[in-house]
């Protein structure tokens, strides 16, 4: 079986709003970049061009309508992934590992701003019959998770409001980010209880961005460039959809996803051999409580970490060095590929300020938020 | 396929077709998947991967509708992914399927198809009208059977069809479902009866058209090692193939379904066919409307362009004839769940090579057949081949 | 398949089922609101529109004069690199009768739509459109139209700036 590399990748955004380009400009922009990144032509050396878009987010009923020309895809091999960037990047993974496909091209977006009841869908994504009738912002899932969590594992709300305070100075050094700030502590503390316990500030807001990546077999990707990111192993699983019979605590979906991802890739201790990793915090406690699923930490052990400063970009185990979803902005569909940028970047040495000395092995993660517990996690390296 | 891994499939279900079911979307998702996994022989413990295939959300009424069906299609805990490519999903759900199990990341895969159009409300044809741009087309106040009947008039005018030979069509696939326990629309109907049926959207007429239904379709696809364990009779996934024309589909020359040809192509050189309609003994092209079917055969190399409509004429595409077509009664016949029903069609593939499809069964001892969809804005091809 | 199943699973209802609250059902309208970009593309084709112009943006690698216009050519995978009008007349590629409204209701009085190839534009570069101002069974493959415009002040940008497009006389040389 062929190894599996990432040889491109193009980003536009992330940015509050993009408003002078449409949804499918923005895509060309991004793909133009990868395209360029990767040496590669479009219309002539990819093999399948995979897209990950939901169709609510995006207006449409078959979004996959509106995908190839921007992609340089049209009578190519195309299909969309109904889910996160990084299940794309799995369903890549899959298509290279067959034997019978050389590059993938693999593309996540949000055009968040085009949406204008963003949370109205969210509550549409609620079971239609049991919990949809009870109303109400779909985000009291998250303070329900939230406390059931602080609860069980004693961990603090200041160590959750310092997740906040990282990930946005981390972004302040980020060219893709949206919302890098020099904050404190107690802005956050003292910042708006939207979902008791989940505050305003520790909520990531949404961001206009694209990201387009092209993958490669080994053969083609030792041709192709110097600097081949490996796919070492790619993890993915969805908990229950049921708000009744899932676990509140433990992120078992990430968890599980994990372990797939580390079997594959040849991982025994996570927390010695990973470098650096991009954890989903859509809300702040999600970072902690995806840090211990992801087994970086013990479980109730992620809160002191971070308050030890070990979870910083020059700490022992930097998580979130790209400012995360709540420094860069939460792009929906792509927010698993935005992770998985900062890992390629930093494991080609190529994230500037932001750049983590002597990595490489890097752990990117996604989950798709309320109310799903759907989790994947990649594995990537910079040595075959 | 040398260094290349097969997968086989052991197991299929499905519910029944209706324009409206009491069972919920994961309800239905339940029961095909179960059928299926009885069928194999096999259970949900023994599945390590789900994918589900269904169409737009707003049929259902539900954001991220792959989400909410997990656990009705048997992925609690498991690793699960939701693909979606319109009207082309349900035969590009085993698809992705098939590359689960052959990438050699899991050595088996539940496969599931879903639709439950009915919940949309007051009529199913609204969750379609946002299929279109939003700014160029939707202003128009489109309507989707429009631009099948731009399609269509423009297939005829080309080669000098006439609506009773595609009506011929119409007649074939609703006799054939009389023999489909499941179908929705099964009857004994006329070239006439089609030809005075209502107009929708000239030349669409209402018995050229498939119904809105709910229902769902399931199989079970595993690694050669696991085949050999659970059968003797394994069906082999030995062509995939898929493509996607332009969005600016007003810019195409919509006789000719190039895309279906591109997804045939790429499908047949996996499977190693070179001369598609002598080596395909059995196939279920996409049929939601009658002249699909001629066009879908023309695309898929099945005869030439221009010339579906005259092997229809001949009973060439009958059950008994060299070329049985839509054995199954296809969507016009057994209904159009959307991705349900273009899985059904690789279920009745299935059953049509393992001699399993009772009183449909095609004479002849069939070892190679095809199955494809084909959706989006009328440029989407999905295509299966299985060999026994 | 049919040997061991004797019953294949599924309820049918009927809608009066529904209606007469012989099932429990549970209604909701998504609130789902939208504000698309035009995008610099159709942004430009939307403020031409308002002028009751048509344009189409081209490629120097292929040649195409590409209606509706869009930054960049789909064939080469590289941007447009010009604007060009086209003309507002055109020869109807494919039509239809509609019976049937955008919600599927029933109308009395058919729509009638076509891809219409705008004259000056590539080979096969149509849009769609309505046609008006002509007999349902008059109308051919190949026949020439024109667009007819809104006036002025009712125009706003937008595709409908457009009435229907109509019938031209062949002009006798
Ligand atoms: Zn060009």
């Amino acid at each position: 079986m062929s190894e599996v590399a990432i040889v491109g990748v193009g980003c536009v955004g992330f940015q509050p709003i993009l408003p002078e380009l449409s949804y499918k400009e923005l895509m060309y922009e991004a793909a133009v970049k990868a395209y360029d990144d990767a040496g590669v032509d479009p219309r002539k050396d990819i093999d399948v061009f995979v897209t990950c878009a939901e169709d609510y987010l995006e207006g449409f009923s078959i979004f996959d309508e509106f995908v190839p020309d921007q992609l340089g895809a049209v009578l190519r091999h195309l299909f969309t992934v109904s889910g996160d960037g990084l299940l794309g990047l799995a369903n890549a993974y899959m298509l290279i590992k067959t034997g019978h496909f050389d590059t993938v091209v693999l593309e996540a977006h949000s055009k968040a701003s085009d949406l204008l009841t963003l949370m109205d869908v969210i509550a549409f994504a609620l079971d239609p019959v049991l919990n949809r009738p009870l109303g109400g912002h779909p985000y009291y899932v998250a303070g329900m998770e939230m406390n059931r969590y602080l609860h069980d594992t004693c961990t603090t709300v200041e160590q959750c409001a310092q997740v906040v305070v990282k990930n946005k100075k981390n972004a302040c050094g980020n060219p893709y980010a949206a919302y890098g700030a020099n904050i404190t502590l107690d802005q956050v503390l003292c910042s708006d209880m939207c979902f008791y316990p989940l505050k305003k500030l520790e909520i990531s807001t949404p961001a206009d961005g694209c990201v387009v990546m092209v993958l490669a077999s080994e053969k083609v990707a030792e041709k192709l460039t110097d600097k081949p990111v490996w796919v070492k192993g790619v993890g993915w699983c969805t908990e229950t959809p049921n708000l009744e019979t899932r676990d509140w605590s433990k992120a078992v979906d990430t968890r599980l996803a994990a372990e797939m991802a580390y079997k594959t890739a040849k991982i025994h201790n996570p927390r010695k051999e990973i470098d650096l990793a991009e954890v989903n915090d859509l809300f702040a406690y999600k970072e902690l409580q995806h840090m211990e699923a992801l087994k970086l930490c013990a479980y109730g052990e992620a809160g002191k970490l971070t308050e030890e400063g070990v979870t910083a970009r020059n700490g022992e185990l930097p998580v979130n060095p790209s400012g995360g979803l709540l420094g860069m902005g939460y792009g929906l569909e792509a927010s698993g590929t935005e992770k998985l940028l900062e890992v390629v970047l930093q494991l080609r040495g190529e994230a500037g300020r932001r750049q983590v000395s002597n990595v490489e092995v890097g752990l990117a993660h996604a989950w798709r938020g309320i109310p799903t517990t759907t989790g994947i996690a990649a594995v990537l390296s910079n040595v075959k | 396929m040398f260094g290349k891994k097969r997968v086989a499939i052991v197991g299929a279900g499905l519910t029944l077709f209706r324009r409206r079911l009491k069972e919920t979307g994961k309800e239905l998702s339940y029961e095909a998947s179960k059928m299926a996994l009885d069928a194999a022989g096999m259970e949900l413990g023994d599945m390590q991967s789900v994918v589900m295939g269904t169409a737009p959300d707003a049929f259902d009424g539900v954001h991220m509708k792959g989400e909410y069906l997990a656990d009705g299609a048997g992925a609690y805990r498991k690793p699960y992914t939701r693909v979606f490519v319109g009207g082309g999903t349900g035969v590009f759900t085993p698809l992705a399927g098939w590359w689960h199990v052959a990438s050699g990341q899991f050595d088996s895969c539940l496969v599931v198809a879903e639709e439950k159009m009915s919940s949309c409300y007051p009529h199913p044809q609204f969750a379609f009208t946002t299929i279109f741009d939003p700014i160029l087309e939707r202003p128009l106040g489109m309507n989707l059977i429009w631009i099948f009947a731009l399609e269509m008039h423009r297939y005829m005018h080309k080669h000098g069809i006439k609506k009773e030979d595609i009506a011929r069509v119409s007649v074939k696939n609703k006799g054939n479902a009389l023999d489909h326990p499941c179908a929705q629309l099964g009857a004994k109907i006329t070239v006439e009866d089609v030809l005075n049926s209502e107009i929708m959207a000239w030349p669409v007429q209402r018995l050229d058209v498939s119904p809105t239904s709910d229902g769902a379709s399931a199989l079970v696809l595993v690694s050669e090692d696991v085949a050999k364990e659970v059968t003797d009779n394994p069906v082999w996934i030995d062509g995939a193939g898929w493509c996607i024309d332009s969005t600016h589909w007003t810019n195409r020359d919509l006789y000719y379904p190039d895309y279906v040809e591109c997804a045939a192509r790429m499908a047949y050189k996996m499977a190693g066919i070179k001369n598609p309609p002598k080596e395909i003994d059995v196939a279920e092209p996409y049929d939601p409307f009658d002249y699909k079917e001629l066009h879908h055969m023309e695309g898929l190399l099945l005869c030439k362009k221009g010339e579906a409509a005259k092997l229809t004429a001949e009973g060439v595409t009958q059950r008994d004839g060299d070329l049985p077509i839509n054995p199954s009664g296809g969507l016009l016949g057994v209904g159009n769940p959307i991705a349900a029903a273009g899985l059904m069609k690789v279920c009745e593939i299935f059953w049509q090579l393992r001699g399993e499809a009772g009183k449909r069964q095609i004479p002849g001892d069939p070892r190679t057949g095809l199955a494809q969809a084909w959706g989006d804005l009328m440029q989407y091809g999905s295509v299966i081949v299985l060999r026994r | 398949m049919s040997e061991k199943i004797k019953n294949y699973r599924g309820e049918a209802l009927k809608s009066a089922d529904i209606k007469e609250g012989r099932v429990p059902t549970e209604k909701c309208r998504p609130k789902a609101k939208f504000a698309w970009s035009a995008g610099i593309a159709i942004g430009r084709f939307l403020e031409e529109l308002k002028k009751a112009k048509i344009i189409a943006s081209t490629c120097s690698k292929c040649g195409r004069i590409m209606v509706p216009p869009r930054i960049y050519c789909e064939n080469c995978f590289k941007p447009t690199d010009g604007w060009k009008y086209v003309k507002d007349t055109g020869t109807i590629n494919t039509y239809s009768v509609s019976y049937l409204a955008a919600d599927a209701t029933r109308l009395k009085e058919p729509i009638l739509v076509a891809i219409i190839d705008l004259d000056g534009a590539s080979e096969g570069m149509g849009i769609i459109h309505k046609l008006g101002e002509v007999d349902k069974e008059k109308i051919e493959f190949g026949m020439k139209v024109r667009a007819v415009w809104k006036p002025k002040e009712e125009r706003v940008g937008s595709i409908t700036d457009i009435k229907y497009f109509k019938p031209v006389k062949e002009e006798t040389p």
